[in-house]
């Protein structure tokens, strides 16, 4: 019988366009929240342009409108090639899209008109929590009915990290956003002070571990190896990673909690627990990072590698941060000044981003049908871009972080504090200009991936792309699940 | 490994085993940190003397809510000696039961306001809140001019009170019925610095004997 059966890239190839769009329109609203920091005549008296009601539009909007459209659209890539077969249900994947971007312009819009339930990443109101949650749960439902469908035995370990990832956000999500409405536009939550409290950091938390970690690991664990063109460094240490990560990242919430109202024994059970989980951490990085052992030349010719290589050593570095900053003296300092804003950003403009970056030039090629992307001298381009702004970004907020604790604390010999809090906030002000300075270069670096991108789709626009046929390999003996026929 | 590796193996071919494994491990460490907390918020009581927020109050809050002013301000202090001698006695649990949701915050790029109320004049907050930077220059809060052009709407109180007494806080229909004249000619900004001067006095039980400020003495509730 012939093989007629073709991967599903058309959902792929607008998870990528959304991508790529959100990424520049998440990112611009952060520049614009950071300039108001110093500038704070820039909202115009606006209600809707100012920093408490744009910074959750930006968080929404590079979280989960870059982010998770970047995330889906890997998800459908790889569970496809590491299945060898289509995707399931193309409709309901096709839904996923459209119910992921009405859930995403609805959140961006409706939180700076002020309808938010203003618990931290966790922001849209109910109606848009709905939406969410019907996307996810069809979401969940087209990679397991993908995954019921392979041609090959094994479930591949970037799977393992998207299944987690599916599973553990949607966990989160409903059980964080658990309310009871007064009308379309406001909410109380079931729960209320120090519970709430627990819960929200709970979520707040998981959502770096399950969103933004555990399902960008999924797309290291693909397109790394498919980018050094060689295996996996170690497929046994990815076992123990993956289930210590997934294991211990849910019980190290409460670091975001230190020194306050909530029981003792929780914050030294966080604060045990984040330490612990450096181990998966380091180990998955250094799986990825030693995947490159043997190919290290691909750095000087192969942009792509540059941002995959870079996500990973800020991984390294990010998550050493965060364990060290959920020990409690020295969370002491460190909490509620800047240099959470550092910590953050070096994990997703660092990690985050350009794992994304480097998996998006890995993948859009091939999903574009082409034999490489449209610029060389772009994606280098872009690189130079996003490490400047990446730097400058993270350094400002470091010295300006540790400046605010240092300040916040000092004591005269008499006893009484030195400075008072418009002290710190006028020593720093400065950084706020550097640091808005490197946005603008992270976003110049997304713009010109979205100009290399539309070259790169000028068949795709042209509706000139010929599907990619599966190939469907030769039937092991007593296969459970039985081999599937192709597709009619 | 090659004996224990066969369970492992047969989790990573059946994907209904690998997805109930990944659910069992990712539920565990919620459910040991978030339902002991559970029991015991339900258990405590809310401190004597203190009522849940009153129709202006409330009203304020969600204008607080609304706003996103949590993002750059905290309503928790830290056990920490500095903090207490910064902004008072650090914060207690019982503080927030009437939170929903609890705006602790995660960044100061402004001070902390858990104990804010009473420590400037009605007057200096109104103004500080329409301009901030014609009373402290350095500031960099924004303007919220637009909190004194609207009304509270005395309805729409009620059915969030009736809401939050669904849930669980105790207010009573005198308090419902009352919400009509509390609000009567308030604005917004009536109603937030109603809600700012009230934090750390009017949630705070006055009668019981004061906490020890000494970060090593107060430990945790």
């Amino acid at each position: 019988m012939p093989n007629t059966e073709t991967y599903n890239d058309d959902v792929v190839r607008l998870f990528l366009l959304a991508a790529a769009v959100w990424g520049i329109i998440g990112m611009s609203i952060g520049v614009y929240a950071g300039a108001e920091l110093a500038w704070p005549a820039l909202n115009f008296d606006v209600s809707w342009l100012t920093f408490s009601h744009l910074r959750p539009s930006h968080t929404f909007g590079v979280i989960f409108a870059f982010g998770g459209s970047a995330l889906m659209g890997t998800c459908y890539y790889v569970v496809q090639r590491t299945g060898h077969t289509r995707l399931a249900l193309g409709g309901l994947a096709k839904f996923t899209f459209w119910g992921w971007q009405l859930a995403c312009v609805l959140a961006m819009v409706t939180v700076p008109l002020g309808i938010t339930q203003s618990k931290e990443y966790a922001e849209p109101e109910w109606f848009v929590d709905i939406i969410i949650a019907v996307v996810w749960v069809s979401f969940g439902t087209v990679f397991f009915a993908t995954l019921a469908r392979r041609r090959i035995q094994h479930i591949y370990v970037a799977n393992w990290y998207y299944a987690a990832f599916i599973i553990a956000v949607g966990l989160l999500h409903i059980v964080n956003n658990l309310a009871l409405p007064v009308s379309l536009t406001k909410s109380y939550p079931i729960y209320s002070g120090v519970v709430d409290a627990m819960v929200q950091w709970w979520y707040g938390h998981n959502a770096v571990a399950f969103f933004l970690t555990a399902g960008f690991l999924g797309m290291m664990y693909y397109f790394v190896p498919r980018q050094a063109q060689q295996p996996l460094w170690s497929y046994r240490f990815s076992i123990v990673n993956f289930w210590a990560l997934i294991s211990v990242y849910m019980w190290a919430g409460a670091h975001h909690l230190m020194f306050t109202a909530l029981p003792d024994w929780v914050q030294s059970v966080g604060m045990a627990f984040s330490l612990v989980l450096l181990m998966p951490s380091w180990g998955s990085a250094a799986n990825g990072l030693m995947t490159f052992q043997g190919s290290w030349r691909k750095l000087k010719t192969d942009p792509a590698v540059k941002f995959m290589v870079i996500s990973l050593v800020f991984y390294a570095a990010s998550t050493f941060e965060g364990s060290m900053m959920a020990i409690k003296s020295v969370n002491s300092l460190s909490h509620y000044t800047d240099w959470t804003v550092a910590h953050v950003h070096s994990g997703s403009i660092g990690w985050v981003a350009m794992i994304t970056i480097g998996s998006l030039y890995a993948m859009a090629p091939r999903a574009l049908g082409q034999p490489a992307m449209y610029s060389h001298r772009g994606m280098e381009v872009h690189f130079w871009l996003h490490m400047t702004g990446l730097l400058l970004y993270v350094i400002s907020m470091w010295l300006a972080g540790v400046t605010e604790g240092m300040m916040w604390r000092a004591t005269g010999a008499d006893g009484s504090l030195t400075y008072s809090f418009l002290d710190s906030l006028i020593a720093i002000k400065p950084l706020y200009i550097v640091r808005a300075l490197g946005g603008v270069l992270v976003v110049s670096g997304m713009v010109v991936m979205a100009w290399n991108l539309w070259h790169t789709a000028a068949d795709a626009r042209a509706h000139l792309i010929k599907p990619i046929p599966v190939p469907i390999p030769e039937p092991v003996m007593h296969q459970t699940p039985a081999p599937l026929p192709a597709y009619p | 490994m090659a004996s224990g590796y066969k369970y492992i193996e047969a989790i990573e071919k059946h994907a209904g085993l690998l997805g109930i494994c990944i659910a069992v491990m990712v539920s565990i460490g919620g459910l040991a940190e978030i339902t002991p907390l559970f029991m015991k918020a339900h258990s405590q009581e809310a401190p004597a003397g203190v009522k849940p927020y009153d129709a202006l109050r409330l009203a304020g809050r969600d204008i607080y809510v609304r706003e996103g002013c949590y993002l750059c301000h905290s309503q928790m202090i830290r056990a920490q000696r500095f903090e207490v001698q910064r902004y008072g006695e650090h914060s207690v649990a019982s503080e927030s039961v009437y939170d929903r949701p609890h705006q602790w915050g995660s960044k100061r790029t402004g001070p902390d306001l858990a104990r804010i109320g009473g420590k400037y004049s009605d007057d200096w907050q109104r103004m500080h809140l329409l301009a901030p930077r014609t009373l402290v220059p350095e500031s960099n809060m924004p303007n919220y001019p637009w909190l004194s052009g609207t009304a509270i709407d005395a309805g729409d109180i009620q059915a969030r009170m009736r809401v939050l007494r669904r849930l669980g806080d105790p207010y009573t229909d005198a308090d419902i019925a009352g919400v009509a004249d509390a609000v009567q000619g308030k604005t917004e900004l009536d109603a937030i610095v109603a809600y700012l001067q009230g934090l750390g006095t009017l949630n705070v039980d006055t009668s019981a004997p004061p906490v020890p400020a000494t970060p090593a003495a107060a430990g945790q509730p």
